[in-house]
């Protein structure tokens, strides 16, 4: 299967490797015993690992090619993939969904209060996901400071609650509208600006916001946060612990449901075609007499309004929050779940969302490594599928002789 | 007088790290339009590789200058050697992909370089040698400029001078220059693309490298974390004067640290960031291309 | 694709069905949480060695009534939202007394989860007064004091002792280095005694501090207490005394850690700090060392010894309430004086260790030493 000249290209790849991780793995100081250690043994495992890691990648592209070579020769037809069948046939969509949604109705009952726990975190990030997605996905507006509007909502029913007392459902939709109003608040700076130039504005919008919050502690408390905030009153019966965890499971279900419904409608609706539109040749769309400003401008805020409800929701479950929460580690992971779940995808999103929160969770067995796999998947999976988990084709001519274009 | 000479050759000397670090975003920004987010860890790599050199060197007892040089020169090599092989592995598989399936792959990168460098070396805190000795003749200005900002602001200019002949007048300077217009056209006219990029990664990752020695024998220590902060504040320089520009980043550089600067000695340190990231903000609402950037007209 | 869901369910169901059976095991159940990876890893990996040492030691020696200690030992980064994850993980595991947090937000953000379980915590590093005298957290305790103490002693010690008039304080924007400069601005002011002539914080990893450095000249202050941790005190005090300046530098706990006078290196002279009172004489202390030295190769890191203090006491009161029931735990913890590296301690009311106060440390010859 391999030939000699691939096996010698794999040890020169394993070579490579112990050369790279030399001065990092193999030596050890310690500046002020001034000892050196010398770890040769690691030197080794890199070696042995990377060449065992290039073999199996060039298995891959051998097959690879082989079914390249079989679909040129009209042996080997492309398969529609099989979430493509599922998603577009309603039939078996609403198959689907149902199970999911009987398996996740009663999931807390199969399971510990940990496992639901996560699972909230994770429904969470489905909804923050799927927020950031009519930004990203859908308009394609490149936002990396959305913890910015989650922020926003997590603080105002923390404030709200933490000064007058005011309760969940209250502060529920005031924390989305404030969000939705700062969403517009960044959004009218930045409409003259694309791709990249956007990107590094929302980061800095993000960033402003956690050091206002960080440092303005008449107003926020500053880096100490805010304590012994309410959980969601259900009848105004006290819960225990238990029982509040289920029952925020069960309003998060209800939430992803709603937002799910709200965003499969809204992309379908004249905005969110005009949206789309915006995403793929803005000049073109705006000669076609869609008013820019205004289409930009509602998909900050609706995506802004998204991170606001879920801010409320969080503030709520962890009962505590502080500025740390609220880094640009979190939006980029928000973002890593737009990605790699499929942009603009709905499917794709709860998919990315699942993988990326419950990974490390899962991956808490093998402790010190955790974020270096994390940081491992991340990459891996991009690179085998780029287009993410569960791409979003859209209908669209195919022309048979497709010439390779030019990113 | 005094308090504002002081103020400004802090920002200088700060602005300096981060045009070093901001030209390696936006040479490779300008290539393949891709926002390397692993570049700050690259710095990082760069810094705790001169300094594993340089403590075993002066543990084995060479003299300081040859320390510095070879610490130097490790920090070069290994930190080219990993941009190099990140590209290669994270980048180039991915370049005709959707261009934001490339930045996850970086960001992805950047996780797996910071906890590899954990768990390689140390998550404490690390002392890096002072490897800039304070030099007589700076003694009366001591107060004001130390010797490593001495040498840090002439490294820069240096390395500036050096990378913006380079791109003028070599071959390769030539080649990039043509890839960064029209990679297609560059590849038709016979130009090597593959290899255009990963010199961009190599020349880039090199400069960061020199940076975070610089800075980390300045400041006296290093962990694992520093690539982190200082890859997105470089990151906003290389906007802030135009990404894709290279004198653009360092003017975007040393605006950055000089506002940062003046900012702390004038309003307070509790918002340094706040202020550099507003003038960004404001800065783009002006001229969306950044400073030196170029306002490219639409075709259609 | 279907075949791997399905595949996963069941890995994740046998996971929970193995589980399951070590649930009734009889072992004492000591969970270990706190930041093991991130930016604050290294104030959270040294309580996992220290609870290592001591469990071992007291496997060693047969248990507890003959029941063996285990280890949980969960990551929580530092962040609240990740640490009340890790708290349920625990207590889905069936922990019995929880070694954590490590930064105080976390560790609000986790109390309440492990209250509701009845399970004692015991943080070695959660210095925010809130935690022990708001009266919010029943099962909190801690074996380090809480910043308020701490900043009495640091601003004592500058009016009194050094009889300083102009003082500059200075933070890291942090919860733990803020709210201690806060306490310090307050007794200062307070006092009547000196002015505060500047009261700022600085960003944690910034590349250089130089132009804070240079406003701290500028207010003319004569000493600065710094709120915070070693990273940013060795940058600033290195700067400082580049820049030629000889202002006295007070700092705090985060900054009494040898690791400081290692990184900070001849600069670090004189500076001074609070910290635990001194322990090196003290047996305990000097074993607890040596065990890490011989087990893990290097010298302990931050916090340790209080790790290795809380691990002790918690375990102990185990012994001693010959239950692992909330009530009885801490009937014991109250009740009983326990010989830890700290010292011999018990526990008040509200959670604080009785008889860990604080000491002013001076860097002489690089190395701490009390002052008298």
């Amino acid at each position: 299967m391999l030939s000699i000249e691939q096996l010698k290209k794999s040890l020169f790849v394993s070579l490579w490797f112990a050369f790279l991780t030399f001065p990092l793995l193999v030596i050890k100081v310690d500046p002020i015993e001034r000892t050196v250690q010398w770890r040769w043994e690691n030197m080794a495992l890199v070696a042995a690992g990377s060449f065992l890691v290039s073999l199996l990648v060039r298995v891959f592209q051998v097959q690879q090619e082989r079914r390249r070579e079989r679909r040129a020769t009209g042996e080997f037809v492309d398969r529609v993939p099989i979430m493509q069948i599922i998603l577009s046939e309603p039939r078996y969509l609403y198959t689907l969904s149902g199970a999911v949604l009987l398996c996740s109705l009663v999931f807390p009952f199969l399971f510990s209060t940990y496992q639901t726990n996560i699972m909230i975190t994770a429904l969470m990030y489905v909804m923050l996901g799927l927020g950031l997605n009519i930004v990203v996905g859908l308009a394609g507006l490149l936002d990396l400071g959305y913890v910015a509007f989650y922020a926003v909502g997590a603080y105002s029913y923390a404030l709200l609650n933490y000064h007058f007392d005011v309760g969940f459902w209250m502060a529920l939709p005031i924390g989305a509208l404030l969000a939705a109003l700062f969403g517009v608040l960044l959004g009218f700076p930045v409409l003259r600006l694309r791709g990249d130039y956007l990107a590094i504005v929302t980061l800095g919008f993000g960033e402003i916001i956690r050091l206002i919050l960080e440092n303005w502690n008449e107003f926020s408390e500053g880096p100490s946060g805010i304590s012994n905030i309410s959980r969601p009153g259900f009848f105004g019966i006290e819960l225990s612990l238990e029982h509040a965890i289920l029952y925020l499971y069960y309003l998060m279900i209800a939430m992803v449901v709603f937002t799910i419904f709200v965003v499969n409608r809204l992309q379908d609706s004249r905005i969110g075609r005009a949206w789309v539109a915006l995403r793929e040749d803005e000049i073109a769309c705006q000669a076609m007499g869609i008013d820019k400003r205004k289409t930009k401008l509602t998909a900050f805020a609706l995506g802004a309004t998204w991170a606001g409800i879920v801010g409320v929701i969080f503030a709520a479950k962890t009962t505590f929050i502080n500025p740390a929460s609220f880094t640009f580690l979190e939006s980029a992971i928000i973002l890593c779940i737009v990605v790699l779940g499929g942009m603009g995808s709905i499917f794709g999103v709860i998919v990315g969302a699942l993988i990326l929160i419950l990974l490390p969770e899962y991956l808490r067995a093998l402790s010190d490594y955790r974020m270096l796999a994390f940081g491992a998947v991340l990459v891996t999976m991009m690179i085998f599928r780029p287009q993410g988990v569960v791409a979003n084709i859209r209908r669209s001519y195919q022309f048979k002789s497709k010439a390779e274009g030019e990113g | 007088m005094e308090y504002f000479t002081e103020l400004f050759f802090s920002g200088l000397t700060r602005g300096s790290i981060y045009a070093l670090i901001a030209l390696g975003y936006t040479m490779v920004y300008g290539i393949i339009g891709l926002i390397n987010f692993a570049h700050g860890e690259i710095y990082m790599i760069g810094a705790f590789t001169s300094f594993v050199v340089a403590t075993v060197l002066s543990i084995y007892g060479f003299p300081l200058l040859s320390i510095v040089l070879l610490a130097g020169l490790a920090a070069a090599v290994w930190s080219a050697s990993y941009g190099y092989t990140v590209e290669k592995i994270a980048y180039r598989p991915l370049r005709h992909a959707p261009r934001l399936s490339a930045l996850i792959s970086a960001i992805g990168m950047s996780i797996f370089l910071q906890n590899y460098v954990l768990l390689a070396q140390s998550s404490e805190f690390q002392p890096f040698p002072e490897l800039i000795p304070d030099f007589d003749f700076m003694e009366p200005f001591a107060h004001v400029v130390g010797s490593s900002d001495l040498v840090i602001l002439l490294t820069t200019a240096l390395v500036m001078v050096g990378l913006t002949m380079l791109i003028k007048f070599s071959r390769i300077g030539k080649a990039m220059r043509a890839t960064s217009q029209d990679r297609t056209m560059a590849m038709l006219v016979g130009i090597d693309v593959n290899k255009v990029i990963s010199v961009t990664f190599i020349i880039g990752s090199a400069l960061a490298a020199i940076g975070g020695m610089l800075i980390a024998s300045h400041i006296g220590q290093i962990n694992f974390f520093i690539g982190f902060i200082a890859g997105i504040k470089a990151f906003t320089a290389a906007v802030l004067g135009g990404i894709g520009s290279i004198p653009g980043a360092v003017l975007g550089g040393f605006v950055l640290g000089l506002t940062e600067s003046f900012a702390t000695g004038y309003v307070s340190s509790d918002y340094e960031d706040v202020f550099a990231f507003t003038l960004l903000v404001l800065i783009l609402i002006f001229k969306p291309a950044g400073l030196l950037g170029r306002e490219a007209a639409e075709k259609v | 694709m279907k075949k791997s869901v399905v595949k996963s369910i069941l890995a994740v169901a046998l996971g929970f069905g193995l589980a399951a059976p070590s649930l009734a095991a009889d072992t004492i159940k000591l969970g270990v949480a706190g930041a093991h990876s991130g930016d604050l890893a290294s104030y959270g990996l040294p309580s996992v060695n220290a609870a290592k040492l001591v469990v071992e030691q007291v496997n060693a020696n047969g248990g507890i009534d003959g029941k063996m200690v285990e280890l949980l030992v969960e990551d929580d980064v530092c962040k609240p939202e990740v640490a009340t994850n890790t708290a349920t993980k625990l207590v889905s595991d069936g922990v019995h007394v929880v070694l954590g947090h490590i930064c105080s937000g976390a560790t609000k953000a986790a109390l309440p989860i492990y209250n509701n379980a009845g399970v004692v915590v015991m943080s070695p590093s959660a210095t925010n007064p809130d935690l022990t005298q708001s009266g919010d957290y029943p099962n909190f305790y801690r074996t380090i004091a809480s910043d308020d103490a701490q900043a009495r002693t640091e601003v004592d010690f500058a009016l009194n002792v050094l009889g300083l008039k102009k003082i500059a304080v200075i933070h890291d924007k942090g919860d733990y280095g803020k709210g201690l400069a806060e306490f310090a601005k307050m007794f200062l002011d307070k006092s009547g005694k000196a002015e505060v002539t500047l009261f700022e914080g600085v960003t944690p990893g910034a590349v250089d501090y130089s132009a804070v450095v240079q406003k701290i000249k500028r207010s003319g202050a004569e000493a600065v207490i710094f709120g915070g941790y070693h990273p940013e005190a060795s940058k600033i005090i290195t700067q400082m005394r580049k820049k030629r300046m000889d202002t006295i530098f007070i700092s705090d706990d985060g900054v009494k850690d040898d690791t400081f006078i290692k990184v900070a290196g001849k600069y670090a002279e004189g500076v001074y700090a609070t910290g635990p009172k001194d322990t090196s004489s003290n047996p305990l202390s000097k074993k607890a060392v040596e065990d890490h030295k011989a087990k893990f190769g290097s010298d302990p890191g931050a916090f340790y010894e209080n790790a290795y203090a809380a691990a002790l006491a918690l375990l102990n009161a185990v012994d001693k309430a010959d239950s692992t029931d909330m009530e009885a735990v801490r009937n014991a913890l109250q009740n009983n004086d326990v010989d830890t590296p700290v010292g011999s301690i018990r526990f008040d009311q509200i959670g604080d260790a009785v008889g860990v106060g604080f000491a002013m440390y001076q860097v002489k010859d690089g190395q701490y030493v009390e002052v008298k």
